[in-house]
């Protein structure tokens, strides 16, 4: 009622709108407790079981583990390549600048199934490599690199560059200037990064698909649980869990953010 | 010529001495004082040699690819023209084409929907919400955080044979049978598309709108120009080039998207994904698929191309309009 008096017709039609974007997916916590394997309403009574039998599954626990691992490792990776090419790119005029970031922001608008088979030519036929976690990790970098660079340039286009010279002039060689300068100020930036580039790895289904071997990722486990009508259930249990633990991701990257905009604003005001 | 001679001799003067002295370290360290551009690529180049590796190799290998042929195990690598002939030969081989422009329809018809439905929130953040504006933007970006996987297969969860509609109506006695028209089609391939990238859109219209200078739209008051016209005349030629950003951000990943239509789509709402995958894979046509991905990629460029030419004549006139 004060919403609508308040916001007018508009403000009616963006609750509805929150209503369509959210609604869909609380489905998925809200049958993970009902008492029966067929998703109907209405919901017959709450049960844990779906939580007890996810948790005893050894297969999604391994796939649960090997996810982890690789986006842990990819989101390191990735924020490194994307500092130093953000630091590059907004510090030095670079001749060509224009093709190249064209280049490396490529990942965003090829198909990513293009992307995957590629990798596949490249890795398998060409180079002989394996399939492993490893080739899923290589190509969930190369994913990555252009949302940590995009995370990165803003940032450092967001302080001041006087600084990093102030810090030259009073004696510090670029090393020392990225360490005490450089790196505290985009530390915010950093973090934001690296919880974008992990969730983006660990949510990732094609490029995994097609580039892992005997090990699978989480998202390739809950895609081949989709077949079966039984398992869906434990799937639903599985996927709020997910949606619980990356609820957490962006609450902390947003607090993160607003601590390090503080500290910026006193340092350059 | 006076001007330049000084220079140039204060140039040679030296330079024979220094040439004979000077190591080519310390020339190498010159240049790299002198030159900007120098110091950047070094420090890029970590990043640029893993990305060539893991991006660049792989792009070139499909274009390689698809000028060769599949001999059953092997590749006959005479370079032919002969799999975009076959690909784009309307009357042997029509599904090609035929799958690669229902995959524009059904990404168009999403973009759509995404872009209608999105425009209203953005007005609405822009100029009514006062309060609260971050508790709203943190609110429709959480959305964009959660798993891509998870948004579609809550559309197979609501949509499916056995989904949530279906069972329902039959638990409610409405129906015998599940309804089949629900899974399985184009439709919802495009609606699970349209849920899956919502939030996307919202942002680049916000910002364009935000940017917007509020007095502009006072003038038009001024004018005598109504809301609607002032709407028409001043906000939406100005939000035009978010708008358009947020309709290709929508766009060119939904054209060749692969999981929603695995997931949701069946045999008749496959998407041009699924058919170069299938080339790869069951099909052992390889180079048929490298030729389909390249031919996709040139096909989405060229309209992107197209379509940002033909805004662009507008988007400056309407800023002329407004500026006068």
């Amino acid at each position: 009622m004060i919403g609508e008096r308040r916001f007018g017709g508009l403000g009616v039609y963006a609750l509805a709108y929150l209503v369509f974007l959210y609604g869909p997916v609380l489905l998925l916590p809200l049958f993970s407790f009902n008492d029966s394997i067929y998703i109907t309403f209405p919901l017959k009574g709450f049960t844990l079981a779906w939580y007890r039998q996810m948790a005893e599954n050894t297969q999604l626990v391994l796939a649960l583990q090997a996810s982890l691992k690789v986006a842990v490792a990819v989101a390191v990776v990735s924020t490194v390549l994307g500092l130093i090419a953000a630091k590059a790119v907004t510090r030095y005029r670079m001749p060509g600048k224009g093709p190249l970031l064209g280049f490396l922001m490529l990942p965003l608008v090829v198909p990513s199934i293009v992307l995957a088979l590629g990798l596949l030519v490249v890795l398998r036929l060409a180079l002989g490599f394996e399939l492993s976690l490893l080739t899923v990790a290589a190509g969930h970098v190369m994913l990555c690199v252009p949302l940590a660079m995009l995370v990165m340039i803003s940032r450092l286009e967001g302080f001041d560059r006087n600084l990093e010279e102030a810090a030259a002039d009073l004696g510090l060689n670029p090393w020392q200037t990225f360490w005490r300068v450089t790196f505290p100020l985009s530390w915010p930036g950093i973090m934001a990064s690296l919880l974008l580039c992990f969730s983006a790895s660990f949510d990732e289904y094609v490029i995994a698909a097609f580039l892992t071997g005997n090990e699978t990722t989480l998202p390739v486990f809950i895609f081949s649980q989709l077949r079966f009508p039984q398992k869906l259930p434990g799937v639903l249990a599985l996927g709020s869990c997910i949606l619980i633990g990356s609820i957490l991701l962006v609450t902390l990257a947003e607090r993160l953010r607003r601590k390090g905009l503080q500290p910026q604003t006193a340092v350059a005001p | 010529m006076t001007t330049l001679q000084p220079l140039r001799e204060d140039r040679a003067g030296p330079s024979p001495r220094t040439a004979a002295s000077e190591s080519l370290g310390r020339r190498l360290r010159l240049a790299w004082f002198r030159h900007d551009g120098l110091r950047g690529y070094a420090l890029i180049s970590p990043t640029l040699l893993a990305m060539l590796l893991l991006l660049g190799a792989p792009l070139v290998s499909l274009v390689v690819l698809s000028f060769w042929t599949q001999t059953y195990f092997e590749f006959d690598t005479t370079p032919t023209l002969r799999n975009y002939a076959k690909l784009v030969d309307w009357q042997d081989t029509p599904v090609y084409l035929r799958t690669l422009w229902r995959s524009l329809l059904m990404a168009g018809a999403a973009t759509t929907a995404v872009v209608l439905l999105a425009y209203p929130i953005a007005y609405f953040l822009a100029f009514r919400v006062k309060q609260h504006k971050m508790v709203w933007l943190v609110l429709i970006t959480v959305p964009f955080w959660t798993s891509y996987l998870l948004r579609i297969f809550a559309w197979k969860v609501i949509l499916g044979f056995n989904g949530l509609i279906n069972s329902s109506l039959i638990g409610l006695g409405l129906i015998e049978e599940p309804l089949e028209f629900l899974l399985y089609n184009q439709a919802a391939v495009t609606i699970t598309l349209a849920h899956a990238w919502a939030a996307y859109a919202i942002l680049p219209i916000y910002v364009s709108l935000e940017k917007i200078d509020r007095s502009l739209l006072e003038a038009a008051t001024d004018l005598g120009k109504g809301p609607v016209e002032g709407f028409l005349k001043v906000t939406l030629p100005l939000s035009l080039p978010g708008t358009i950003a947020a309709a290709l951000l929508v766009f060119i990943p939904t054209v060749g998207d692969y999981v929603t239509p695995t997931l949701v789509g069946g045999s008749s709402g496959l998407m041009v994904g699924n058919v170069i995958q299938s080339l790869f894979g069951k099909a052992n046509d390889a180079p048929l698929g490298a030729a389909l991905s390249i031919l996709t990629m040139g096909v989405v460029t060229l309209l992107v191309c197209a379509l940002l030419w033909a805004v662009r004549p507008n988007r400056s006139g309407a800023e002329l309009q407004v500026r006068r």
